[in-house]
């Protein structure tokens, strides 16, 4: 029913606007470039082709800043209940300070205060192999393939994704766990074997060129969105800690246990259960707010499909109908993951 | 006799024919002044206008909040050739992404925000373009410690710039055409942009002549930047916008802003425009002014409202002088002069 009136309204609303509503602009070529991409891209590939490169754009700036605001939650969470009265208190300083400050400011605080001090590009400072650090970001060496690559590579990489797996593996009722590093042995030749030359960043003309560049919006926006969540998530963590009867901890301690195994096998793990639900929405939360990378020139969905893309076609509704529904889709998939892990964790946790 | 008779018989119809038609005709003339955003507005008592949130040149605030510009000066012409009054107006200040929305839902009576006339503009959009108040030519801006003397010499360079306009577009036509790269890096507002600029991370801002100036003018020290005197993606007439399906407001619209020009092509000025009207014997300029015809009458305004635009506001070059020119951001004149001047602005006569 809603839906039905839904239509309707955009229906009126867009032959009012001497426009039909539609999605086949997707498939007309662009003339736009985007400055910051994972995947090929050029001027006149398709709209649908410009989706993608700003939906990769979105989730890796997302699955960065999740990872990060993780880690540094998890430590100022356990920071902030430590009987140090400076570690407390910093963890305490810490989450009062980014929770209470809006995160837009934040993310133009990184971009505008701190990464537009650097030097420009002629005063690049060396970051030692080979690396340049600068206002335009930080240029990394990269490896460009040769033939063989294409075989190599793959097999490289399989062996990477082996070693964790490995890991878990008991041979004759031992876990192999460390041991499972040697398999880097074979990984890393295979790796050099497929590399042609390596590509310097050096000062040429305005620009550095050649290596990697990572952006200074990118890390703005990563800075941004993982402090801030890290804050909350922070919060989280101390709760759920406390949250863990401390007859536990007793008990643990009376057995010998050193501070740091009572918290990671006693503590934490059944904190675990109580924490992952709110951090499930926390995790949404940064995946919506990575749409403030539009303020600092992150090219993400928001910055080139409300922008360019909505001035360039005039198509409102449908580019904002687009964002809603990806945004819709990332968040109901990570949402369901979640979900699958909190089972997984609470059925282990008996 | 009878066809002395016949004759005049036929002479008097025909004199009654045509004072029939000319009093058809003036009665049309009035109808077609019948326009129902003229009504709204005048029941509303003052105008509501759609400019940019701020941007020094073409409309903003100053510390009074006290809005100026020459987009501005439009919109107060308006309301003064309506009301009598500069003041009658409310501004709007609109985002470049929502401009022509807010505009078609008629929250705003007419939009006056640098905006580009364009083709699908006027014909996708439904919007009418009735004058063209500032030419423009997208600029680049950069130090001039970097020696560019010519568009071309950006090959590698990396250009900041406000996303959602014609500005990308330009740069991925010039990129092509000449076979060079220029990097662009896209911001959502002007604050950040300028930022970025100044600091360095980009090698120079670019956006259509009067807007680079005001980015100029927002530098840390607006002596180190110049304007790349190449300019890219052809001209950029830039004008107001409204709804089309209202003829009459429309054409309201399109003569305020002549009169601003023919005012300066008569060489009448705010300070001197009651003495030319207590003195001047030009037919034109005392059509223009109201002593003659009733110009007033076929727009549905008064027939003072030339007069007071030029007594409240200023002629067109004297507009611009407190924007863009000499009291304002220092911009050359150049494209913006009268035709008279060798500039591209062209009058429409008053007869």
């Amino acid at each position: 029913m809603a839906v039905a009136l839904l239509l309707g309204w955009i229906a009126t609303t867009s032959s009012r606007r001497h426009q039909s509503f539609g999605f086949g602009f997707l498939a007309e070529d662009t003339n736009f470039d985007i400055p910051f991409r994972l995947i090929p891209w050029a001027v006149g590939d398709t709209y649908a082709r410009a989706l993608l490169v700003c939906l990769l754009n979105t989730l890796l700036v997302s699955a960065m800043s999740i990872v990060a605001a993780t880690l540094l939650g998890l430590l100022i969470g356990i920071m902030r209940l430590s009987t140090n009265w400076l570690v407390r208190n910093i963890a305490l300083g810490f989450i009062e300070l980014v929770r209470n400050t809006p995160q837009l400011v934040q993310i133009i605080f990184w971009y505008v205060a701190v990464l537009q001090t650097l030097p420009g590009p002629g005063q690049s400072i060396p970051l030692g192999g080979g690396a340049l650090l600068n206002i335009r970001g930080i240029y990394l060496p990269s490896f460009i393939a040769n033939d063989l690559a294409n075989r190599v590579w793959p097999l490289a990489f399989v062996l990477l994704l082996a070693i964790p797996i490995v890991w878990r593996v008991q041979l004759r009722g031992f876990p192999v766990r460390m041991k499972s590093l040697l398999l880097l042995l074979p990984a890393m030749p295979l790796f050099a074997a497929g590399i042609d030359h390596t590509d310097w960043p050096v000062l040429h003309g305005f620009n550095i060129t050649g290596g990697i560049q990572v952006v200074p919006e990118l890390v703005a926006v990563w800075a941004g969105l993982s402090i801030y969540a890290a804050a909350f998530i922070a919060e989280i963590v101390r709760a759920a800690i406390l949250s863990v009867h401390k007859g536990q901890r007793e008990a643990a301690l009376s057995l010998g246990l050193r501070p740091w195994q009572v918290l990671s096998k006693i503590i934490l793990p059944q904190a675990l259960r109580v924490m992952v639900p709110p951090t499930t929405s926390q995790y949404l939360n940064i995946i919506k707010g990575s749409s403030l990378g539009a303020a600092v020139a992150y090219p993400e969905l928001v910055a080139i499909f409300a922008g360019t893309v909505l001035l360039q076609t005039a198509r409102e509704t449908e580019t904002l109908a687009i964002l809603m529904v990806v945004f819709l889709s990332i968040n109901l998939i990570v949402s369901a993951l979640m979900n699958w892990y909190n089972r997984h964790v609470t059925l282990l946790g008996g | 006799m009878s066809r002395l008779h016949v004759g005049l018989a036929a002479c008097g119809l025909a004199v009654l024919g045509v004072l029939a038609f000319a009093v058809a005709a003036t009665a049309t003339a009035q109808d077609v002044v019948k326009s129902p955003t003229m009504d709204t507005i005048k029941k509303r008592g003052e105008l509501v206008c759609g400019t940019d949130t701020g941007i020094p040149g073409y409309s903003y605030q100053d510390s009074k909040g006290e809005w100026l510009g020459l987009d501005v000066d439009l919109c107060r012409g308006i309301a003064d050739a309506l009301f009598g009054s500069p003041a009658k107006v409310k501004f709007v200040g609109t985002t470049s992404k929502v401009r022509f929305s807010v505009l078609q839902a008629g929250e705003i009576d007419l939009l006056v925000r640098n905006s580009e006339l364009t083709f699908v503009r006027n014909t996708q959009l439904g919007l009418d373009e009735p004058a063209i108040n500032f030419y423009a030519a997208q600029t680049f801006m950069v130090r001039k410690s970097l020696n560019v003397a010519h568009a071309k010499d950006l090959n590698g360079a990396t250009i900041c710039l406000l996303s959602g306009s014609t500005l990308e577009t330009n740069i991925a036509d010039f990129n092509r055409a000449n076979n060079v790269k220029i990097n662009t890096l896209l911001f959502d507002r002007p604050e950040e942009a300028f930022a970025a600029a100044d600091a360095g991370r980009c090698d120079g801002y670019t956006d259509d002549g009067g807007s680079v100036a005001a980015a100029r003018s927002t530098m840390k020290k607006p002596g180190d930047w110049m304007f790349v005197p190449e300019t890219i993606g052809g001209l950029q007439p830039i004008g107001p916008y409204v709804r089309q399906g209202d003829v009459a407001w429309s054409r309201l619209v399109k003569w305020v802003h002549y009169a601003m020009l023919e005012g300066e092509l008569l060489g009448v000025t705010k300070a001197n425009v009651d003495q030319v009207k207590a003195s001047t014997k030009d037919p034109e300029t005392r059509r223009f002014l109201g002593l003659e015809g009733d110009f007033g009458k076929l727009l549905g305004v008064d027939n003072d409202w030339a007069y007071r635009i030029i007594k409240d506001i200023g002629n067109y070059g004297e507009a611009y002088d407190a924007t863009f020119g000499e009291k304002g951001l220092g911009l050359p004149r150049g494209m913006n002069n009268l035709f008279s001047n060798g500039g591209l602005h062209v009058t429409i006569s008053w007869h």
